[in-house]
């Protein structure tokens, strides 16, 4: 096969400081803009300090059970009218929370923009919380807990996070559990968004044909007037340590003919220094080609399962590294002798130079792509505010990618991973 | 440049259909090579075979061994992957525009060089075994295996695309290399390309790599059409689980033919707009479709409904999937189901609504068309069932439907002796608790 030498990026190409727009709205809120002049559509995106970390133990889920009724009527659009304006030109809007943040994306025909923010707006600055929509979301909400509990999948993370972030924030699932739903009200809803809802440290990203001043122009008449005295600042949160020691569970979900595991431990925070070293990393571990160390190994070689890779998971305090697999029962313990067995060999000596190159080239081969659409430049956005990575984050890419050695990602290895010091979750039938 | 854009197609000697799109939006190229062979081409006894041998495709050949394969198309950053549908199989690969010559020869070499080792296809079994359980899982799988087995008794439609778990045990090496020689073949695959390349280059490289092989014969086909159905077919599946399914899927006609256009419409206005593209560019919320507003938000039978209606070449289904209300019955949903249902058929639509389904499909291709992924994706797709027209004309199609054309459609294909109804029902309760 022809191959040509290392990817090269075409810098100018990449967004950055040249043709982003990054500016505070008149109450704080922080704009970013790109434009995308061959667009004929438009995404938005964005993230109010409004997660579930600010849930309270007897009503675990409140965040995300908030966000899931803004869009349930305001004080001047019903549900109705809300989504009637929505899907009658084609647009949508979806709000949903995460640890940290509630976030927020929607997209519409470039002309549609206007109606897409003045709805985002009134969503997020006055919704009415309706009893009956309330209790109709709880249902949707309950039904969604009842699947939960049957899916091998989200049952074993479930576990793997209660185990992994015991005493922690982070150890909660954020759509709660049936009693904690059961136990929210209105009002705690409505407390819950004069506290958390509004502009302080607000992020909204808009891409699309526009030019800045009409895109800024735009967001200050939607949202520039949204002022809330009473909104709390961000909560920091707890670093976690390595676990002491091993610690193995297995739910057990009865009938199910696969069992899904994970295999892990803390991983790096988003900002951490050596967290380009982990990523890389986890892609020689997990990740590259056909999944990496693991998928060889597990999936190629002994064909145990159909899905074996690992993942980093880093946001803004303590991420996770964990290994995740879907095999028959009877495989369980054979694929995680095996996934064990790459974590002792990817702690115990750096990857080989040509592993090295292979992971960088992809690295910096895929940007591109993850770029070519509307939607794909503003979740980058997102993540280069989110994580202070500045705006030239995108054109040093390339540059911090190969700084990257054998030596630092073994470090980075050894900073987190430890074969005797696991959290080992499974869901699925009995042992 | 748009996704309704047409451009012609170019055939090699050997029958192989070419399909270009220059854009040059990103520097990105998009290839797809599709085969005309899905589970519709399979026999009893090879269920899943189809899907197998895309997955051997992914075991190399003589000349680039499957490590070699991961490595190169991974290294370039690109994009990879391959599916098994039920009239078609296809591989692609979106690369940056200078390295789409990998991802080229891969495709030229595999089409007919692949290596079928007994090792390798021994090692596979238990990984598409495995694949088959992780589906099994879920009871909205478990019930739609037993909805299209009831709805097809005689055509290949009736089997999931994976195929059946003792097939699976019994199917030989031998078995997927013949499945292999008769469908994979210059004249019976279509490549699409779109991106950053200058047409008449890439034409030549195409045909430098795909002229010497030669044409195969003209792969046999599973010539067994369905009976029409006589009588509605109720059927239950009981398991593991906490929560009702349901789904009601009624024989609708293939997508060539004029009445689908009006079936999309009709499915737009009960359960909302499908989305069109594979790869990126999202969906429409379906909140003011009639069949979510009446069972989810007035009457509260249901929690959830979404229809679908995909694009075959012989006739299939069209379903609707809901998530039943916990204090509702299946019963009170079906009850609320068919009274929606009566009211279409009783009254043409408004003017207004068939309008918002032109404006959400509109936007559906403007999102989609930001893809070069999706701009091949769609060139090749719509080979497999139709022609490229079939994309091209789509808005203008969807435009010419007229309200009585749905109510039309709606009379003819949505009654009660034309469909299928399956309801998963848990067979025990017990939540999760903290």
């Amino acid at each position: 096969m022809t191959e040509q030498d290392f990817s090269t990026l075409n810098i100018k190409s990449l967004p950055g400081p040249d043709d982003i727009t990054r500016i505070q709205l008149k109450n704080g809120i922080t704009l970013l803009f790109r434009p995308n002049m061959n667009s004929m559509a438009v995404s938005i995106g964005g993230y109010i300090q409004a997660g579930s970390i600010y849930d309270t133990q007897d009503k675990l889920g409140l965040a995300d059970f908030t966000t899931s009724t803004l869009m349930r009527g305001t004080k001047t659009q019903s549900f109705q009218e809300i989504f009637d304006s929505l899907e009658s030109i084609g647009a949508s809007l979806g709000i949903g929370c995460g640890p940290h943040t509630a976030g927020f994306g929607g997209k519409a025909l470039a002309e549609d923009l206007p109606t897409l923010l003045k709805l985002l707006a009134d969503v997020l600055i006055n919704p009415i919380f309706p009893k009956k929509d309330i209790e109709r979301v709880r249902s949707q909400l309950l039904t969604g807990l009842d699947l939960r509990a049957q899916d091998t999948n989200s049952m074993a993370m479930l576990e793997f996070d209660k185990t992994l972030y015991k005493g922690h924030p982070y150890q909660y699932p954020s759509d709660g559990y049936i009693e904690t739903i059961e136990a929210i009200q209105v009002k705690d809803m409505a407390a819950f968004h004069k506290k958390h809802f509004g502009p302080k440290e607000m992020t909204l990203v808009v891409v699309g044909p526009f030019e800045p001043e009409s895109v800024i122009s735009l967001a200050e008449e939607h949202l520039g007037g949204w002022l809330n005295e009473e909104q709390v600042g961000p909560l920091q949160v707890p670093d976690m340590a390595t676990p002491e020691n091993s610690v193995e569970n297995h739910h057990i979900i009865k009938e199910k003919s696969q069992t899904d595991l994970v295999v892990g431990t803390i991983g790096p925070s988003r900002r951490w220094e050596g967290y380009y070293s982990a990523l890389l990393g986890n892609s020689v571990l997990g990740q590259f080609g056909m999944m990496g160390r693991i998928g060889e190994s597990v999936r190629k070689k002994a064909g145990l399962a159909y899905y074996a890779y690992s993942a980093l998971s880093a946001s803004i305090g303590p991420g996770q590294w964990m290994v995740l697999a879907g095999v028959a029962p009877d495989n369980r313990d054979k694929a995680l002798d095996l996934i064990k067995s790459e974590i002792k060999k990817f702690v115990g000596q750096p990857i080989s130079s040509e592993e090295l190159r292979d992971v960088q080239s992809n690295y910096i081969g895929k940007l591109p792509l993850s770029l070519e659409s509307n939607a794909g430049v503003t979740s980058a956005l997102l993540t280069m505010e989110q994580h202070q990575l500045g705006l030239d984050y995108l054109q040093n890419y390339e540059k911090m990618n190969q700084k990257i050695t054998p030596e630092s990602i073994l470090e980075a290895a050894r900073e987190y991973l430890d074969p005797d010091r696991l959290i080992i979750s499974s869901a699925g039938p009995e042992l | 440049m748009s996704l309704l854009e047409t451009t012609p197609s170019i055939f090699l000697e050997n029958g192989l259909e070419i399909k270009l799109k220059e854009i040059h939006s990103a520097p990105l190229i998009s290839s797809w090579v599709w085969y005309r062979v899905g589970s519709r081409d399979e026999i009893p006894g090879k269920h899943g075979i189809s899907h197998w041998v895309e997955h051997m495709q992914f075991k190399g050949t003589e000349k680039i061994s499957s490590d070699e394969m991961e490595k190169s198309v991974s290294r370039s950053g690109g994009a990879w992957n391959a599916f098994t549908y039920l009239d078609w199989t296809t591989y692609y690969e979106t690369m940056p525009a200078d390295k789409i010559d990998i991802a080229l020869e891969l495709e030229a070499d595999r089409m007919v060089n692949t290596t079928y080792d007994e090792k390798e296809v021994e090692s596979e079994r238990t990984v598409v075994i495995s694949e088959r359980q992780g589906r099994e899982n879920s009871p909205g799988f478990l019930l739609s295996e037993a909805l299209h087995s009831a709805a097809f008794r005689i055509h290949p439609y009736g089997h999931e695309v994976i195929g059946d778990k003792v097939d699976l045990e019994s199917i030989q090496k031998n078995d997927l290399h013949r499945h292999y020689k008769t469908y994979y073949s210059p004249n019976n695959a279509v490549v699409s390309i779109a991106g950053d390349f200058d047409k008449e280059k890439m034409l030549k490289r195409i045909s430098d790599l795909y002229q010497d092989i030669p044409s195969g014969n003209d792969p046999p086909r599973v010539n067994r059409p369905e009976n029409p159905q006589r009588g509605e077919h109720r059927l239950t599946v009981e398991g593991p689980g906490e929560t009702v399914l349901g789904d009601v899927a009624y024989h609708t006609p293939s997508a060539s033919e004029p009445d689908f256009f009006p079936l999309l419409i009709l499915d737009s206005i009960l359960s909302g707009p499908q989305g069109l593209n594979m790869f990126g560019g999202g969906g429409i919320s379906n909140k003011t479709s009639r069949l979510y507003k009446r069972m989810v938000e007035d009457k509260e039978v249901v929690v959830d409904i979404h229809g679908g209606l995909p694009a075959t070449i012989d006739p299939y289904l069209y379903t609707l999937k809901f998530i039943l209300h916990p204090n509702s019955t299946a019963d009170d949903a079906l009850m609320i189901l068919d009274e929606e249902i009566q009211h279409i058929q009783d009254a043409p639509p408004h003017m207004d609504e068939l309008k918002r389904a032109v404006k959400q499909t509109q936007a559906l291709f403007a999102y989609g068309g930001e893809s070069i992924t999706n701009q091949a994706f769609w060139m090749g797709f719509s080979k497999m069932f139709a022609s490229y027209e079939w994309v091209t004309k789509y808005l203008e199609n969807i435009a010419a439907v007229t309200p009585d054309d749905v109510q039309r459609v709606a009379q003819q294909y949505l009654q009660q002796n034309n469909r299928i109804v399956g309801i998963y029902h848990p067979h025990k309760k017990g939540n999760y608790n903290q």
